[in-house]
């Protein structure tokens, strides 16, 4: 039978596409039962209203993550506590997909568009968080715009960039320029300022929402909020 | 009014609601998670003594509104906003008939807006009309995330809408209040996208769009908006409270809408009863940012500053007459849009 530690690890690998952080972090997995080859997953959210698109990706993603685990055959994920808990657990263990759980109410069949916008939001807002450190670490605005990926020394943010980079299939090799758009194009020594700034409102409000997401989960389910892992 | 180390400020409360969720108005199980919901965003951003309990939360009296806006609020003005949701609650959430009550009874501290639903056509224009001769409210509320019969949204820019903003337009309403909401067709889109204010304030630039809740959650594509567009405002109702809750965050957003829009196009709300405006006014004046390199990118908020945004704006948009003693004292420094050259935040 396979470890429960082992199938919380591969839920650690889905993120709420707004907020950029692991569902289990967020404290959004609510329990995890493992019989024989089968998982059965619990998932809640921060209020009733959430929206149905992205909790739709967290449960399809979070069956994704359990079958992604050798030994386990079947995984069932359950929304609580949502106003569309029965289409959306429908949609995603009855295998129907977004647009057969809400049939009339959506404009194509996937969610791959949002996800792709919220990957590219993801994105900018690592890359400003590194070359925020960049920058506190004395490198000049200028150089950062000569830098290549080889330049950066290890660490968790680099690494976390790299990996929000190579999501929306960007090059990550070592002679890569370290700051491109979400397009992949390299950002000129002029316009690397501006790019920055409004990175950082890109940032500023995706760790804000996660902050206020958390906290309202708190309140909801009466349970201590879990710290926030970002600086 | 509110005074504080010599300094006097102006307050209009540019958000508030007279709602009722009682049990008996509750429709149904979205009804009942529709307040549930505005209770916890209540407790979780509070002081723990402002926390009123959840029956009087869903139904507040007369006495206790006029209490906590006028008595201990410190607002000289508020400004009522209506939000429908019959399909959740029988006669309506926060109607303009049942905001009218208030303003009708104090229509010295009330200014009063309306609503349209544009998705009933033609039928809804003229609905929309009638109310307008009988209210005679003064601009409107848009919560573009109502549901109508199978409809879980609508946007700005569809047929009818345009269609109902150019009878604003026609009938001297010029300020547009905008509510995004998470549930909206096509639900595979991001529902927050603030993309339509960006057409109709390009299409109307006679009308002025306050965007409530300063687009959040995407604070970040309002400030994109904010600075192409001059007659975008950001509305603070739920951005306030952080103040006390999340007080680094409240610092970011602030200094985020004041780097990218300008003191002139931000206005002060409480969205009372979600949160009271004593304590957001009382902590707004003694706010600063905290000492650290992440708000080196942003420039003091002055008492002149703390003044547009708790008052003087929102009586500039609704030609609201205020004291001398409570303008702004200092020229007008305000930098507005700053898109084309922004300063270097290193």
């Amino acid at each position: 039978m396979p470890s429960r530690q082992v199938v919380l690890d591969a839920l650690s690998g889905v993120r709420d596409p707004e907020l950029d952080e692991p569902i289990t972090d967020l404290d959004f997995v609510s329990s995890l039962e493992i019989e024989g080859d089968a998982a059965t997953i619990r998932l809640r959210l921060p209020t009733y209203f959430c929206a149905p698109n992205f909790a739709y990706l967290m449960v399809a993603d979070a069956q994704a993550a359990a079958l992604s685990v050798p030994g386990v055959e079947r995984a069932t994920v359950f929304l609580d506590d949502h106003y569309a808990s029965e289409e959306i657990n429908g949609g995603v263990n009855g295998q129907y997909g977004f647009d057969g759980a809400f049939p009339k109410e959506t404009e194509s069949p996937d969610l791959e568009e949002l996800r792709t916008t919220f990957r590219r939001k993801s994105f900018v807002s690592r890359q400003e968080q590194l070359c925020r450190t960049l920058r506190a670490d004395g490198h000049s605005s200028e150089e950062l715009a000569n830098m290549r990926l080889e330049d950066l020394p290890p660490s968790d943010e680099f690494e976390k960039y790299l990996e929000r980079r190579a999501e929306l299939g960007l090059d990550v090799s070592a002679e890569a320029p370290l700051v491109v758009d979400p397009d992949g194009k390299r950002v000129p020594e002029e316009a690397v300022v501006q790019h920055l700034r409004f990175a950082k409102t890109v940032r500023v409000s995706i760790e804000g929402n996660a902050s206020l997401c958390r906290g309202l989960l708190s309140t909801r389910y009466g349970i201590p909020e879990r710290e926030e892992k970002t600086a | 009014m509110y005074e504080k180390d010599g300094e006097k400020y102006f307050v209009v409360d540019g958000h508030v609601h007279y709602w009722d969720a009682s049990p008996e108005n509750t429709s149904n199980r979205y009804g009942e998670g529709f307040i549930n919901c505005f209770y916890d965003y209540h407790k979780n951003l509070s002081p723990e003594e402002y926390v009123w309990d959840y029956d009087k939360y869903r139904k507040y009296s007369k006495e206790d509104m006029m209490h906590d806006l006028f008595e201990v609020g410190h607002a000289d003005k508020a400004i009522l906003q209506a939000t429908y949701l019959t399909d959740f609650y029988s006669k309506g959430f926060n109607t303009t008939e049942r905001n009218a009550i208030m303003r009708d009874e104090h229509p010295d501290k009330f200014i009063l807006n309306g609503s349209f639903e544009p998705r009933r056509g033609e039928a809804g224009l003229q609905d929309f009309q009638r109310k307008f001769e009988k209210f005679n409210f003064t601009g409107v509320k848009l919560y573009t995330a109502e549901w109508h019969d199978d409809s879980r949204g609508w946007k700005l820019d569809d047929y009818w809408s345009m269609k109902h903003l150019e009878r604003c337009v026609e009938l001297g309403l010029k300020n547009i209040h905008v509510h995004k909401g998470p549930t909206i067709w096509p639900l595979n889109k991001d529902a927050f996208d603030v993309a339509d204010v960006d057409r109709v304030a390009s299409e109307f630039p006679d009308l002025n769009f306050v965007v409530e809740h300063v687009g959040l959650p995407r604070l970040e594509d309002f400030c994109w908006i904010g600075t192409q567009e001059p007659n975008v405002y950001g509305g603070l109702a739920v951005a306030m409270p952080f103040i006390h809750a999340k007080p680094r965050y409240f610092a970011q957003i602030i200094g985020e809408l004041l780097y990218w829009l300008g003191e002139d196009r931000i206005l002060f709300a409480s969205d009372y009863a979600l949160w009271q405006p004593k304590w957001l006014v009382e902590m707004f004046v003694d706010f600063k940012y905290p000492e650290d390199a992440e708000f080196d990118d942003y420039d003091e908020i002055t008492p002149d500053i703390k003044r547009k945004i708790l008052g003087l704006n929102a009586a500039a948009l609704y030609d609201i007459e205020v004291p001398a003693e409570m303008q702004a004292v200092t020229a007008d420094q305000s930098t507005g849009p700053v898109a084309a050259e922004p300063v270097s935040p290193a």
